[in-house]
């Protein structure tokens, strides 16, 4: 039973990074039409939000200290921030060590650019073209921004931690009666989980009870009428275009203390993420975010001991398996409309 | 003017197989006379193969291997200070480059996949003249470019390689691994961890699904099994995994109180950095604490681990804070080249190019079969590591292998590992028949002509 | 030969640009600073043509029906495993090898086939990415003992090979055409120029002339007219009283032949097989071959994928010592900066430059290089109005 119960909180939390991906992607498959294959570089290059940030917070400067040699034995040079000489050492490191969170700050407008940019630079063009084009396009764009990332930050991951107060675990086996131990859950997966939440709610309530998101809708069903109706629909899809890139963006600025970021983190969930698109059904929002939901926790159940021992392997094509099976028992996805990217 | 001229390149082989063909065919020797093997190096010049991994997740390690082959063919060539040559114990190598021919390299991305790592080589091979391949980060790659060389006929000098099948059932007569492997790693650990964690401990493993985790679950399994612990479990993880917390969430209720987490690169990365989010590093199970263990480390994928490897055990191949005079004459050289000091990747690669150089001038000759002829049991020492034996039976180094701790109080990016034991060479060292290494034989060497 | 002129045409251009690669793909002196631009090495001429294979199957499927099959590198990949393993067992003659290949793939290709076709569009997409990704997990974890996971397989010194053996053949380890070693090159050396010419390479060649004649033959057959009828509107089709199904099956299971042929060849000319080439980008690799050189078209999918062969095994290899090398005649400030520029897209900037070219040229050539290959042509007619028919080269199927 615990182990269960430890299980689903493991889905949640892998399915609330996926929910957000795919979240994303469907909004801009939904409202644009198109397929984008750089939605992955885009999670990343949040990631690299939170590592640009925290390399900004570190900017140093060299001091020498005598008393101490470097590997080739000449007088080890000190790095010390310039954010101690601004507020102190003990200010400038809580501003350091809460650098994570600190980024979601600079990640949207940052994103939200990135998005405007990709837009109106690129995207757009392509509109009317097929979405094999769509997809080889976006595909060489992620090329490009992963390489660029690499180029400046290497290949190797790069560590960057959740401040203090959110390490370590929560006992959540004690509080439900269980003994200590056998339900611990890290803090800061929790603040992921309750993070994702909320943008999630935040996204869908800014569809459903605003003016904006309701002419967004009105545009998704059918965009032509809408804009006969006189509304400038590009602009407000160019808008929901640098939304769901800060959607991604804020996903991977949230994602780095879970694992230390890299430049191919983005390919890493790309096809996962689109697995989940499909299977919750092209162009549902709510299709994509239950899927997500759906896959991270059977994921997390077919990585359980007990279930490895009677089908080894299980845990390699859990993801896939299921998606077959969905595809193969609901044409359209769990909660796709037909027609969509049926031809 | 058509000045048609037979060549050395991709003839059919003498000798071992070519008796036994159906249809025999001409065997054309080089038109200058030359010894009869691929790729003879012609005019005043020699070209090494240097096949790394550029793009893809090792690239970071790809590039300190290729740092340290140029710091290598600079030392070959009697430029910059020498390094590791003056304090090699064969004094073969006079800085003129190899049997006083200048060596020049050519370079090319193994991607980490198999099949790009043998176009590379191949085409370093066919294209540039190659008379030795080296290079790579991962067994898979090793390998598969292990099986070309045989094949092609020239040397390979394998680089970072740590599974036991490369000089196990997967050995070829034409290849070389300085690097150690999972059973010394096993070895080199289980005293260590006895004398720091006792020997009444209960361990889950969790292990990378192929083959290097494999063998490395086997190897640390046994020697720590042979001490007093018990296995609690093993947990085999998809390559792909990036998440692993449904992995270790369920490791608190299994009982165990030591984790081992065979995993390298982005998987130990992350493995690491879950099980330590989840606290576990902060608990207590059957009244003692609870423990993480890594078998093999690199300091580059200890950087990326960052604060999470304080304090947790794992071995390594070779790092620069040794002392011995070698060490010392290579941090040094490669420290003012580059301004960092050398990872382990780099040290083996820069080692594997001095060993194949010497071998060739105390072959007298670039045949393969000299060369392997020159290495097989070489003792040598002044390399790093103490004295090393490349042992006959299967082209493996045997050497001192380290046992490695994360630093408490790192003074800098690099100084991340601190050395806790040096495991002597006897303990590492196995019978050439061993269980772990059964199944592979060497065959014979290969020249190519 | 059944084909219309124009066909036959471009079918001995073809033909002539295989025979001659050798010279084509090496026009600089060897030792010259541009010699790193070569390609007419054996094993990149062996993967060009082997690739080309591999893409006018996956055109087949692709560029006549509009399925968007992603996960074609599987079959590629059981094709490779079972010539492997014919080579291990029976003999290292490649002729069963290849032939099993093909087999084992289409079989593998009809139950994938049967199933994904049940949907269409990206949910098919999806679906064959399943069955892909799921092959190559498999064959790098569970399935060890049959595929060799993370090691792959090569031919052993100890496998039975049993036809060699009762045959008394040989016991090289080689793969061979009936004694004829895939590995024999031939050197014509023209001055400072060095001209390989390899069996493997020619053997490839003309199972690729094959291929291409066949494809031709689907292209313009009823066949071929029914796939195009799929692709422009399936529903109409089976409004007329048609079941399109075992056409679209049939073009699927032959373009899973293909893959199966191009893997078996892979083996034939380089002994080993690893579970990389199942991964999802080997697959996203033949999309992009064929859509870069021209979805439909009959040359397209072979010129993309020798660009991205070419890009890969060319670009990659070139280092900074090369750079100085080829920069060093300029002034040294001038050398800098250049060396400074240029690095970031060569050596282990490779993936940078693909990804830029790949979208120049989808922004620039909807119609991928046979657009531009088109293009260049109209710029030539222009000034020749007389001659207004396309040539046969550049015009795509449709």
């Amino acid at each position: 039973m615990d182990a269960i119960i430890l299980q689903i909180l493991n889905g949640l939390d892998k399915g609330s990074a996926y929910a957000l991906i795919a979240l994303g992607l469907t909004l801009i498959f939904g409202t644009l039409g198109v397929v984008n294959f750089a939605h992955g570089a885009l999670f990343m290059i949040g990631a690299f939000c939170a590592v640009t940030l925290s390399r900004i917070l570190t900017l140093s400067h060299e001091v020498i200290d005598e008393t101490k040699t470097d590997f080739l034995g000449n007088p080890l040079k000190v790095d010390v921030p310039y954010i101690y000489d601004i507020f102190g050492q003990a200010t400038g490191d809580v501003i350091i060590d809460w650098a994570v969170p600190i980024s979601i700050l600079f990640a949207i407008p940052v994103m939200v650019g990135i998005g405007f940019a990709m837009e109106r630079g690129l995207i757009k063009h392509f509109y009317k073209r097929p979405h094999a084009d769509q997809i080889l396009v976006t595909f060489g764009l992620a090329i490009v921004l992963q390489e660029i990332i690499k180029y400046f930050y290497g290949a190797n991951p790069i560590p960057t931690p959740a401040p203090d107060a959110f390490r370590g675990s929560f006992d959540f086996g004690a509080m439900l009666g269980f003994d200590p131990n056998t339900i611990i859950y890290p803090y800061w997966r929790l603040v992921y989980f309750a993070f994702a939440a909320v943008i999630i709610g935040a996204v869908f309530a800014f569809l459903q009870f605003t003016t904006f998101g309701m002419v967004v809708r009105a545009g998704m069903a059918d965009r032509e009428t809408v804009g006969l109706l006189g509304i400038n629909i590009d602009k407000r899809f160019t808008i929901m275009f640098g939304i769901a890139a800060a959607v991604a963006g804020l996903a991977g600025v949230m994602y780095t203390p879970i694992n230390s970021p890299n430049y191919h983190m983005g390919m890493d969930f790309l096809v996962l993420s689109f697995v989940v698109v499909v299977v919750g059904g092209m162009g549902s929002l709510s299709g994509a975010v239950l899927a997500g939901f759906l896959l991270g926790i059977l994921e997390s159940f077919a990585s359980m001991a007990i279930v490895l021992e009677t089908l080894p392997g299980i845990n390699q094509i859990i993801i896939y398996l299921v998606a077959i099976i969905i595809l193969l028992t609901r044409p359209r996805g769990l909660m796709g409309r037909k027609g969509v990217m049926e031809e | 003017m058509s000045n048609m001229k037979l060549t050395r390149r991709g003839l059919i082989k003498t000798g071992a197989v070519a008796g036994a063909t159906g249809l025999a065919l001409p065997t054309y020797l080089r038109a200058d006379g030359h010894a009869g093997f691929l790729n003879a190096p012609q005019g005043s010049t020699v070209t090494l193969g240097f096949n790394v991994p550029q793009s893809g997740p090792y690239a970071d390690e790809g590039a300190d291997e290729l740092r340290a082959y140029e710091l290598a063919v600079e030392h070959l060539n009697g430029e910059g200070d020498g390094g590791m040559m003056n304090t090699f114990t064969s004094k073969a190598l006079q800085g003129n480059g190899i049997l006083g021919k200048k060596v020049e390299y050519v370079t090319g991305d193994t991607q980490t996949k198999s099949d790009a790592a043998r176009a590379s080589a191949k085409s370093m091979i066919e294209k540039d003249g190659a008379i030795m391949i080296t290079g790579g980060s991962s067994s898979g790659v090793a390998v598969a470019v292990q099986a070309l060389c045989q094949e092609a006929g020239v040397i390979f000098m394998a680089g970072l390689t740590h599974s036991n099948d490369t000089t196990g059932k997967d050995k070829r007569a034409n290849g070389f691994r300085h690097f150690f492997n999972s059973y010394m790693s096993g070895a080199a650990l289980a005293p260590v961890l006895q004398a720091a964690y006792g020997s009444d401990r209960k361990a889950y493993h969790l292990t990378a699904d192929y083959n290097w985790g494999y063998t490395t679950e086997e190897a640390v399994r046994t020697s720590t099994e042979a001490m007093g612990w018990e296995t609690v479990n093993t947990v085999l993880t998809p390559l792909t995994q990036t998440d692993f917390s449904s992995y270790i969430a369920p490791v608190l209720q299994s009982g165990a109180d030591v984790l081992v987490l065979n995993h390298y690169g982005g998987n130990m990365v992350n493995s690491l950095t879950n099980a330590v989010q989840f606290g576990l590093r902060d608990k207590q199970v059957n009244g003692k604490n609870f423990e993480i263990v890594v078998p093999l480390y690199s300091r580059l994928m200890a950087k990326g681990a960052g604060a999470n490897v304080k304090g947790i055990f794992g071995s390594t191949n070779w790092h620069w804070s040794l002392q011995d005079e070698g060490s010392k004459a290579f941090v040094k050289s490669f420290g003012t080249k580059y301004g960092f000091p050398p990872s382990q990747a780099a040290h083996t690669c820069y080692v594997q190019a001095l060993l194949y150089a010497d071998a060739v001038e105390r072959a007298g000759t670039f045949n393969p079969c000299g060369v392997v002829e020159a290495l097989e049991g070489f003792e040598f020492d002044g390399m790093g590591n103490g004295p090393t034996l490349y042992r006959a039976e299967d082209h493996q180094c045997f050497k001192d292998v380290l046992v490695v701790k994360g630093k408490e109080e790192p003074t800098s990016e690099f100084d991340l590992l601190e050395i806790v034991e040096v495991t002597p060479v006897e303990q590492v060292t196995y019978a050439p028949d061993h269980p772990q290494f059964a199944g592979g034989s060497l065959g014979t060497c290969n020249p190519g002509a | 030969m059944g084909l219309n002129k124009k066909d036959f045409t471009l079918l001995l251009i073809v033909a002539i640009l295989c025979l001659f690669a050798p010279f084509i793909l090496n026009p600089f002196p060897e030792g010259s600073a541009l010699a790193q631009f070569n390609a007419g090495y054996p094993d990149l001429m062996q993967r060009l043509v082997i690739f080309g294979i591999f893409a006018i199957g996956f055109n087949i499927l692709f560029g006549l029906t509009g399925y968007l099959s992603f996960g074609h590198a599987a079959f590629l990949g059981v094709g490779s495993y079972a010539a492997i393993w014919m080579m291990k067992l029976l003999t290292m003659n490649v002729i069963p090898a290849i032939v099993v290949s093909v087999l084992v793939a289409g079989v593998f290709s009809l139950l994938v086939g049967w199933i994904s076709l049940r949907r269409s569009g990206i949910y098919f997409s999806i679906l064959t990415l399943a069955f892909a990704q799921m092959s190559y997990s498999l064959a790098y974890s569970v399935l060890t003992p049959i595929t060799g996971g993370e090691t792959g397989l090569q031919p052993k010194v100890d496998d039975p090979r049993i036809l060699d053996r009762v045959l008394e053949i040989s016991t090289s380890q080689r793969a061979n055409l009936f004694g004829l070693d895939m590995n024999t090159s031939h050197v014509v050396r023209l001055g400072d120029w060095a001209f390989t010419f390899n069996a493997g390479y020619y053997l490839a060649a003309i199972v690729m002339l094959v291929a291409f004649y066949i494809s031709i033959r689907i292209f313009r057959s009823p066949f071929g007219m029914m796939l195009r009828a799929v692709k422009s509107n399936q529903q109409r089709l089976n409004y007329t009283g048609l079941n399109s199904k075992p056409y679209t099956l049939a073009a699927f299971v032959i373009s899973g032949m293909y893959a199966g042929l191009a893997g078996g060849l892979l083996v034939a000319m380089d002994t080993q097989v690893g579970a990389e080439r199942m991964f999802w980008t080997a697959s996203g690799e033949v999309v992009l071959m064929t859509i870069l050189g021209g979805a439909g078209t009959l040359i397209g999918p072979v010129l993309g994928a020798g660009f991205i062969k070419y890009m890969e095994n060319i670009v990659s290899k070139i280092n900074k010592s090369i750079l100085e090398q080829w920069f060093a005649f300029m002034p040294d400030g001038i050398e800098d900066l250049l060396i400074t520029l240029v690095y970031p897209f060569i050596g282990k900037g490779w993936h940078l430059t693909l990804g830029i070219l790949f979208m120049l040229v989808v922004i620039f050539l909807p119609g991928g290089l046979v657009e531009g290959g088109q293009r260049v042509g109209r710029l030539f007619k222009r000034k020749k109005p007389a001659d207004d028919k396309p040539d046969g080269k550049t015009t795509p199927a449709e």
